[in-house]
């Protein structure tokens, strides 16, 4: 079966909910309130509400552990991931994640339990002082709000451009409800919201994964689709291999992100893995408030088990979207990324490919569990964020700086109030995006950049008793600025940067297309305006065509050679017809005849947020050829390499601390607390040998 | 989950319990009025609106307050 999938070809709304999945929608609204209710009898201390008692069992903290990091984005993301990248995308499932959730399991969680920290800036106000600590709480809280404001705004982005909810609608009806549920239970509520996502997740979205491969006609047959599709639809890495974890990993030309296995193995699986998974504070909590060390510590040995499961319903429909989704003419459906200038005018995007293969197969009822999923998603990611934030807040930005001496029940009256006002500064960054909307884009970037220096101070904390105060602030700080730097540095363009050459025709233009097989091979604009960006060679302003008709070319010469011109019609009127359509294509010339009124445009800028320098990126990531992704998990080694390396450095130079104060806090000062004996089954250090071993066989399997 | 009140395993057999009873319910409509998806004659509704009245069942039986 194919289905019309051009944006011209069908009206922009690409899902359309019936009244049952309306009905699922709002039960789900429904029932979370409702918890957080029945919650608030249950938070009546500090304790209770900041670490939800340290009650939970192991299951809980785990699959809690592993919903705060299964977010809508991460689903959708990462199936745009896999679209993108291919096989490679499960990594951050596999190597990505699973030897970190490992490590901070056997070796790191005693550290957090024993020293009973209720963040992870505390334990670095034990290990280093305050200055460590308030570096790490006070960035910490304002990124924190900054991600649960653009996890809201995305939220509403995407709701509003799949059913045509409105944004502003979206944005305070899930800001309420999380306000009420967080704010009345505190982590309880937010940890019991997570589990029910984590169901919510798997039931609403394991059958697309299920039914794209009945269609496909298998495991094999899609993966022969996929070798089929890819090149059409990923013509810039024409020999690249979308099928393999490892044997495209030899260099930098035969896998589609532009990165080799020295990138995998150290970028993401030591420093980004090992920062997100061992020292995210939102991630860390869900497991430091088991009720004890060996529950915390199977909780997180569960969180693995199922992380490496997610691959099944991320990973797998970003592969089917190259083998299942067709074009109404029977060619692969090609989508873009968000920064092509096609999005969202005339291709999906790769964001899309999740809700697009929900909408290709689940029927009514099924549509509303998926999209209920995804709204639970987004909800427990904000309540995730909020939770920390009000944690992180009160312990180790109020207490420590403002009020110190304060009895409990004005930290929990701080605790609810600092939910509210998390909510809230949530909403101001959401409306924010709204204006700043390329924000969104580098946020998770720059997160990404303050975690893995925060690992390297912490690890060398744990393991190394000469680590020093001085050492730890700065390797911490001097990190951080050199994340920012290699960021800035990736996006600047010392001889300028030219966006690709592109010619928009306006709502009034009237056009004429001709095309052969189907394809379109010229455009003529008889009437109306066009809009040009660095296709004049002569330069910028406005000019109306006389006389001759003008030829705009279908390229223009660019630094690696010619470049194409897209050419994109919103919204214009066909000639023969008087219908309105629209199309986007490029490489073909656009012909302007007299009367038509031409606007040009000259850009070119120093600094490019959206863009990538090749010649600095070859620096970071040692190839012209590195995608994004790449770029950021080098980025990342090298600002772990900082942190150890300047930590280290300062710390032979300065006084450390005795070690009476370093006693619960470093590798061999740290007794370990005898919690009885157990059945085989109960062991942390039997389940994370198995953990492993699976790990080693799925590698190996799809290597 | 706590050491008191109701546990968070019955809400969720609760919310399956339900989800589950209108997706069949939606699925034995599809058997009459088929839905506009690829797949359709496989009639995914019936079964896995099945299987949430299975799973939220036995959550509910395994964890309702009483016990």
């Amino acid at each position: 079966m194919t289905i019309g999938l051009l944006l011209g070809d069908t009206a922009t709304r690409l899902l359309a909910l019936g009244p049952l999945d309306l009905v699922i929608v709002v039960l789900y609204f429904a029932t979370v309130i409702g918890i957080g209710v029945y919650l608030k009898r249950y938070a009546r201390t500090g304790e209770d509400f900041f670490m939800a008692g340290r009650q939970m069992t192991a299951w809980v903290a785990g699959l809690s552990f592993i919903s705060a990091n299964l977010s809508s984005l991460e689903t959708m993301g990462w199936s745009a991931m896999a679209y993108q990248y291919g096989m490679l995308g499960a990594h951050a499932y596999l190597i990505g994640a699973i030897p970190a959730i490992l490590f901070l399991a056997v070796v790191m969680m005693p550290f957090y339990y024993i020293s009973r920290t209720h963040s992870v800036p505390g334990y670095l106000q034990l290990r280093y002082g305050e200055g460590a600590r308030s570096v790490a709480g006070i960035s910490f809280t304002f990124l924190t709000v900054m991600v649960s404001g653009a996890s809201m705004f995305a939220m509403a982005k995407i709701l509003n451009l799949l059913l045509g909810w409105d944004i502003h609608l979206s944005i305070w009806v899930s800001s309420v409800t999380v306000a009420v549920y967080v704010t009345l239970g505190g982590l309880l509520s937010a940890v019991f919201n997570e589990v029910l996502q984590f169901f919510l997740i798997w039931l609403g979205t394991l059958l697309v994964p299920i039914l794209g491969l009945i269609h496909a006609g298998g495991w094999d047959a899609m993966m022969k689709a996929v070798k089929r599709n890819a090149p059409i639809v990923h013509p810039t890495v024409q020999n690249a291999d979308f099928t393999s974890l490892w044997r495209n990993l030899g260099s930098f030309d035969t896998n589609p992100m532009g990165i080799d296995w020295f990138g995998m193995v150290f970028g993401l699986g030591l420093a980004v893995s090992f920062g997100y998974w061992c020292t995210d504070f939102l991630q860390v909590q869900r497991v430091i408030v088991a009720k004890d060390l060996r529950s915390a510590q199977n909780g997180t040995l569960i969180g693995a088990a199922l992380k490496m499961c997610v691959p099944i319903i991320v990973t797998l429909p970003g592969l089917l979207g190259l083998a299942v989704l067709y074009a109404a003419d029977g060619s692969p459906l090609v989508l873009v990324p968000e920064s092509d200038p096609r999005a969202r005018i005339t291709h999906y995007t790769f964001n899309d490919v999740l809700p697009l293969l929900m909408g290709q197969y689940l029927g009514p009822g099924l549509l509303g569990l998926g999209v209920t999923a995804m709204i639970a998603g987004f909800m427990s990611g904000m309540a995730g964020n909020v939770t920390a934030f009000a944690t992180v807040w009160t312990y180790d930005v109020y207490k420590p700086l403002f009020r110190g001496n304060a009895d409990d029940r004005h930290y929990l009256a701080m605790g609810r109030w600092c939910s509210v006002v998390g909510v809230l500064v949530s909403i101001a960054a959401a409306y924010s995006l709204l204006w700043f909307s390329n924000i969104l884009d580098f946020l998770q970037v720059l997160v990404f950049f303050f975690i893995v220096p925060l690992f390297g101070t912490v690890i060398l904390g744990m393991l190394w008793k000469r680590a020093t105060p001085a050492g730890g602030f700065w390797g911490f700080v001097t990190a951080i600025l050199v994340s920012i730097g290699m960021w800035a540095y990736v996006h600047t363009f010392p001889e300028g940067y030219r966006p690709p050459p592109k010619a928009t025709l306006g709502a009034d233009a009237v056009v004429r297309v001709e095309r052969e097989a189907g394809r379109i091979r010229a455009v003529t604009v008889e009437k109306g305006t066009v809009e040009t960006v660095n296709v004049a060679a002569d330069g910028a302003g406005e000019t109306t065509v006389s006389g001759r008709p003008l030829v705009l070319p279908a390229s223009v010469p660019g630094k690696d050679g010619d470049l194409p011109v897209q050419v994109l019609a919103p919204a214009v009127a066909l000639a023969e017809t008087g219908a309105v359509s629209k199309f986007g294509v490029e490489g073909v010339p656009l012909v302007l005849e007299p009367g038509v009124t031409l606007r040009s445009a000259v850009v070119s800028a120093r600094f490019a947020p959206a863009a990538f320098n090749p010649d600095h990126t070859e620096t970071i990531a040692r190839s012209r050829k590195a995608k994004p992704m790449a770029v950021n998990m080098y980025s990342g080694w090298w600002s772990l390499v900082v942190c150890v390396l300047v930590t280290v450095g300062v710390s032979l130079f300065t006084k450390p601390k005795p070690d009476a104060e370093l006693r619960n806090l470093v590798y061999g000062l740290t007794p370990r607390p005898d919690e009885g004996p157990c059945p085989w089954y109960e062991k942390p250090a039997f389940w994370a040998t198995v953990v492993a071993v699976v790990l080693v066989a799925v590698n190996v399997v799809f290597w | 989950m706590t050491e008191h009140g109701i546990p968070i395993w019955f809400f969720i057999g609760a919310l399956l319990l339900v989800y589950g009873v209108l997706i069949f319910g939606a699925g034995l409509y599809g058997l009459f009025h088929p839905p506009q998806v690829a797949l359709a004659n496989l009639h995914v509704g019936i079964w896995w609106g099945a299987l949430l009245v299975v799973i939220g069942l036995g959550y509910v039986r395994a964890f309702r307050p009483r016990r």
